[in-house]
Order: structure tokens, then C-alpha cells, then sequence
């Protein structure tokens, strides 16, 4: 394998940044993991909340990176044309990460906003929108200078235009706290349950294409379906967001009834990936990156799907809404599906771009098993510790502080496989940064 | 089903499920003098969220159930602790910081400051959260 425009070269420094501040967002998560245990860790020179805010910032900055790479990448292959300036391409990359890097050590000197999420400074976020747009800019031209526009191209684009467009509302910041949290949620819900999906059935759709050879007329009516559903279900779906937060109680209908519905188009991810590989009319030898995308299907299902139904209902999420049951859905969801598609992009493209043929992944492969087992057994922990939670706090009416004391064994076990975690990490990264040590590695170049 | 009708459902569908959006972004709207008593935000309940806003405290507790889970839920808490145990512990951070098994950091709150939060805490407890949480332990 190699890759077959010069210009998709310039995916390769979105992906090492990726991976970096991936390391590094595990490095904070593990803190906050331990300042549950030990409430002195690190107190006060980083307290749980400037770690936290650094924990899901990276997240989202490295997701959003490996997203861009991605499209770099798929791009000129998709539209049978160059990038359409690979120096703007390179501009943005640089502005994204000085401004991510800026944002997060910012955050250590208490440079921050206060809203969740978004507790970037305004100079930040007007900096984030002017790298997005110039993203988009250059992905529209390379589209238009393109030979084809595909539907693979079409719905990745509406995803980064969703991004971009919904990201605005993280500007707006009224003085009424509940109309504040309503369109907080365009932002974060219509995103997460919006417009990355969109982003991340494209890739998904991309990589079958590429790893088993099945025909584009029918990965695109299935990639049509997916995105279809998502909407359909999702954008409605916001409403199980505004059961208690002061808007009004019709919500609780339509939240219900279409979020109810919202792990179809994961489900339908699922049957996607299942149905092309064993139809594949090629055996890929990049076997991680097959690995990866299935799993992107089948863990985004378990995390967003099932672990997200389990408490979308109003009558369930009376009592768990604001607890860790929150938490594990939230870990689980966005590993399982925004995470693992950017790193099965990585598996398959990085490899692309160094000319080098992936003939012993054993490394990879036991980073993938390790990764997903420690990630479940996380959200496991905290649904252990969300139960108890529920029954102590919201069903017996215990105080906060004295439920907590009776969840430690739980937050125990999330550190123990959140350091399990970090070691599939490791192997991973080592193996994506020194790729020839160790195993065979051959060159197509 | 053939790509094109795959395309034009999502399309269709798209269009409906927004205008609905719309339509109840609206409806919401219509509530708000009613359910969160706009005329109660003054200008030190504006102060109030932007102190809240400037130590990050949702990054800690919870606000109506969002926010990290590491601390208290607050949206209630003037009717779980009353006002003179939240002035109590604010004015104690402001000096010491405050907790032991969770470490509330020192924050910077000036007498200003603390009046404003307290006052943004009681318009929060007055908004009509469709009886969340269940009970007043939050």
C-alpha cells in the first residue's frame, strides 16, 4: 500500500498530533481518576477542576485533529485530486496546535472560561472558528478542483459545516442560566449526537471501502441510511438534555420517543461493518486497521447505543440524571465511537504515508484488545459506582459527601483499569512512532 | 432502496425533524417567564454566574445535574443547607478552602463575590425544574 496523492502527505502531522495529546489527555485522566482516591494529589497546583477541563479539552482537540487528517487523507482519493493548497493545510495545522497548546496551559494558570467543555478563553475560540473555517475552505476547493464529489465527500463536508455552524452557539452567553444551558447543548449534543456522526460514518463508510473491496453504490446507500437515521433520531433527541433543567416538560415526551431510537443508526454502523467484511472480495493485509473499524461500530453501539438507552428515559433519568451513570456512558461513547475511528484511520493511513506494508501488527492488535477491555471495565466501574449512587443519594436521600464515601472501591477498580489502559496506550503509541523496531517491516518504496 | 431515495430520506427527514426543533426552541422560550422568573436576574444574580463562571465550578459539581460529579450538586442547595451554611462555607474557602475527602481550592472571593453567588444559588432554587432531583440531597 502507499499512498497516491502527493498532497496527502499533510495528513500524517495531524495524526502525531493526535496521538500526542491523546497521551496526554490519558495522563490528566489518570490524575483525576486518582484525585477520587486521594483528594491531595496535585492539590492545589492542579485541582480536579483545571485537570478535568484538560481531560475532555484534549480529548475534543485531538479528536478534531485526527478528524482533519482523516480528511486530508481520504480527500484527494475520494475526489481523484490533489488537496487543493496543502500550505494553507499546514498553516491551519500549525494554528490549531499552538492554539490547543496555548488554551491547555492557559488552563494551568487559570486562563479560562467557565462553561463545560467550553472553557476556552473568547480569543481561543475565535481562533478556533478562523482554523475550522480555513479548514473547510480548503476542503470545499479541493472538492470543487476535484474529478468526482462523491457522497462520501458530500456528508463528511456536512459534518465539518455542522461543526463549524453549531460550534457559533458557544459564543452566546445569556445571563439566564437555563436559557444558557439550552443552547449549550447545541453545541455539545448536536455535535456528539449530530454532526461528528456524520463525520465518523463517513470515515467509517471510507474505510470498508477501502479494506474489503465492496462495491461504493452500496456502501453509499448505506453511509445514506446511517446519516439519515442519526438526524432523524438525534437532532429531536436533544431533548432528553432538557428534562430538568428548567425547560418545559414536553421535552419529556420528545426526548424520549427520539432518543429511544438514537442507537439505530449505530446499530445500523453494526450491521454495516459485519455485512461488508464477510462479503469482502479482498483480504486487506492491514488486519489492525480492520479490527479498529469494526470495533469503531461495535464499541460506539455499546457505548452511545446501549449504555446511552439504558438512561435516556425520563423515568429512569429522574434518578440518574448528574450521576456516574452519566460518566460511564460518557467514557464509553466517545472511546468507542469518536476515538477508535480516528485511530482506525490512523491504522490504515499512517502506514500509507510512510511506504511501509503493515505485515506484523501483533503489537497494534494487542493495544486494540487492551485498550477496549480496560475502557469497558472503566465504564463498568463507573456504572457499579453509578448504581450505588442512585440507590443511596436519590432513592434513600443520603448526603452527597457520605454516598461518595460508599463508591471508593469503585473508583478503586476505574483507576486500577484506567492504568491498564495507559499501557495499551503505550504499546500502541510505540508501536505507531517506532513502527520497524521489533518486528519485520518492509517498504514498498 | 437505491442510494437516491437513501439521499432523499436523509434529506427529507433532516428538514422535518429541524422545524420541529425550531417550533419547540420556540414553545421553550414562551416558557421561560414563567418557569425561570426572568425579572428575578439582577444584576448581582449576573454577577453571581459570572463567578461561577470565572472559578470554573462546574468542572466540580453539578448545576441542575450537569457538570462534573466530583462535588456537590448546587442548583439546590439553598434548600438543602440554607443560606447561612453556603455563606459559611464561601467565606471559609475565600480564607482556607474547604473539604476533606473533596478539596474545594482557595478561591479569590471577595464579599461582592459571595452576595452574587448566593443570590444566583436562590434564583436557581426558584427555577421550575419539573420536581428535580428527586429529593433535596441533589
Amino acid at each position: 500500500m502507499n499512498y497516491k496523492y502527493e498532497s496527502q502527505r499533510v495528513a500524517y502531522p495531524f495524526f502525531i498530533a493526535a496521538m500526542l495529546l491523546f497521551a496526554g489527555q490519558i495522563i490528566f485522566g489518570l490524575i483525576i481518576g486518582a484525585q477520587y482516591i486521594w483528594p491531595d494529589l496535585l492539590f492545589p497546583a492542579i485541582p480536579f477542576n483545571i485537570a478535568r477541563m484538560i481531560h475532555i479539552n484534549l480529548l475534543v482537540v485531538w479528536l478534531i485533529f485526527g478528524f482533519m487528517g482523516s480528511a486530508y487523507y481520504l480527500l484527494p482519493e475520494e475526489c481523484e485530486g490533489e488537496i487543493y493548497s496543502v500550505k494553507l493545510a499546514l498553516l491551519q495545522f500549525w494554528l490549531f496546535l499552538i492554539g490547543g497548546a496555548t488554551a491547555i496551559v492557559g488552563y494551568l494558570f487559570r486562563w479560562h472560561d467557565g462553561r463545560e467543555f467550553l472553557e476556552q478563553p473568547t480569543l481561543i475560540k475565535v481562533a478556533i472558528v478562523i482554523v475550522v473555517l480555513m479548514f473547510i475552505f480548503n476542503m470545499i476547493m479541493t472538492l470543487i478542483k476535484g474529478r468526482k464529489w462523491t457522497s462520501i465527500s458530500t456528508v463528511l463536508l456536512i459534518g465539518f459545516l455542522g461543526l463549524a455552524v453549531f460550534y457559533l452557539f458557544a459564543f452566546f452567553k445569556p445571563a439566564n442560566m437555563v436559557v444558557d444551558k439550552y443552547y449549550w447543548w447545541f453545541v455539545v449534543h448536536l455535535w456528539v449526537e449530530g454532526v461528528w456522526e456524520l463525520i465518523m460514518a463517513a470515515l467509517l463508510s471510507f474505510l470498508l471501502l477501502k479494506l474489503t473491496g465492496i462495491d461504493r453504490e452500496v456502501a453509499e446507500k448505506w453511509l445514506y441510511v446511517i446519516v439519515g437515521l442519526t438526524f432523524l433520531t438525534g437532532i429531536i433527541g436533544t431533548g432528553h438534555h432538557y428534562y430538568w433543567i428548567g425547560t418545559p416538560a414536553f421535552w419529556q415526551t420528545w426526548g424520549a420517543y427520539f432518543s429511544a431510537f438514537e442507537m439505530l443508526p449505530f446499530a445500523a454502523m453494526v450491521a454495516f461493518s459485519f455485512k461488508m467484511v464477510s462479503k469482502r472480495t479482498r483480504s486487506h493485509p492491514n488486519r489492525a486497521a480492520i479490527l479498529w473499524t469494526v470495533g469503531a461500530s461495535v464499541l460506539s453501539f455499546i457505548g452511545a447505543g446501549l449504555w446511552g438507552f439504558m438512561h435516556t428515559l425520563p423515568q429512569i433519568n429522574y434518578y440518574t440524571h448528574g450521576t456516574q451513570v452519566t460518566a460511564s456512558h460518557g467514557h464509553m461513547a466517545f472511546f468507542g465511537a469518536y476515538a477508535v475511528i480516528v485511530l482506525a484511520m490512523a491504522s490504515y493511513a499512517v502506514p500509507n504515508l510512510r511506504k511501509l506494508r503493515p505485515t506484523h501488527q501483533k503489537a497494534e492488535i494487542l493495544a486494540f484488545w487492551t485498550m477496549c477491555v480496560s475502557m469497558m471495565f472503566i465504564t463498568l466501574s463507573l456504572t457499579g459506582a453509578g448504581i450505588v449512587q442512585v440507590y443511596l443519594q436519590r432513592v434513600l436521600g443520603m448526603p452527597y459527601m457520605e454516598t461518595q464515601s460508599h463508591m471508593v472501591l469503585f473508583y478503586g477498580l476505574r483507576l486500577i483499569f484506567g492504568a491498564t489502559f495507559a499501557i495499551g496506550l503505550g504499546i500502541y503509541l510505540y508501536d505507531f512512532f517506532f513502527p520497524c523496531k521489533g518486528g519485520e517491516c518492509r517498504s514498498d518504496a | 432502496m437505491t442510494k437516491a431515495s437513501a439521499r432523499n430520506m436523509f434529506i427529507g427527514s433532516t428538514i422535518v425533524v429541524s422545524a420541529i426543533l425550531l417550533v419547540l426552541t420556540i414553545k421553550s422560550h414562551q416558557s421561560y417567564p414563567v418557569r425561570t422568573h426572568p425579572e428575578n436576574i439582577t444584576a448581582q444574580v449576573e454577577w453571581g454566574k459570572k463567578v461561577w463562571e470565572k472559578h470554573a465550578c462546574i468542572d466540580c459539581h453539578t448545576l441542575f445535574g450537569e457538570g462534573a460529579y466530583y462535588a456537590p450538586e448546587l442548583g439546590n442547595v439553598i434548600t438543602r443547607r440554607g443560606e447561612d451554611y453556603v455563606r459559611t462555607v464561601l467565606e471559609t474557602d475565600a480564607i482556607q478552602g474547604w473539604g476533606t475527602t473533596r478539596k474545594m481550592p482557595k478561591f479569590d472571593l471577595s464579599k461582592q463575590d459571595i452576595d452574587s453567588l448566593i443570590e444566583f444559588f436562590k434564583w436557581m432554587n426558584n427555577v421550575d425544574t419539573n420536581n428535580w432531583p428527586p429529593n433535596k440531597e441533589g
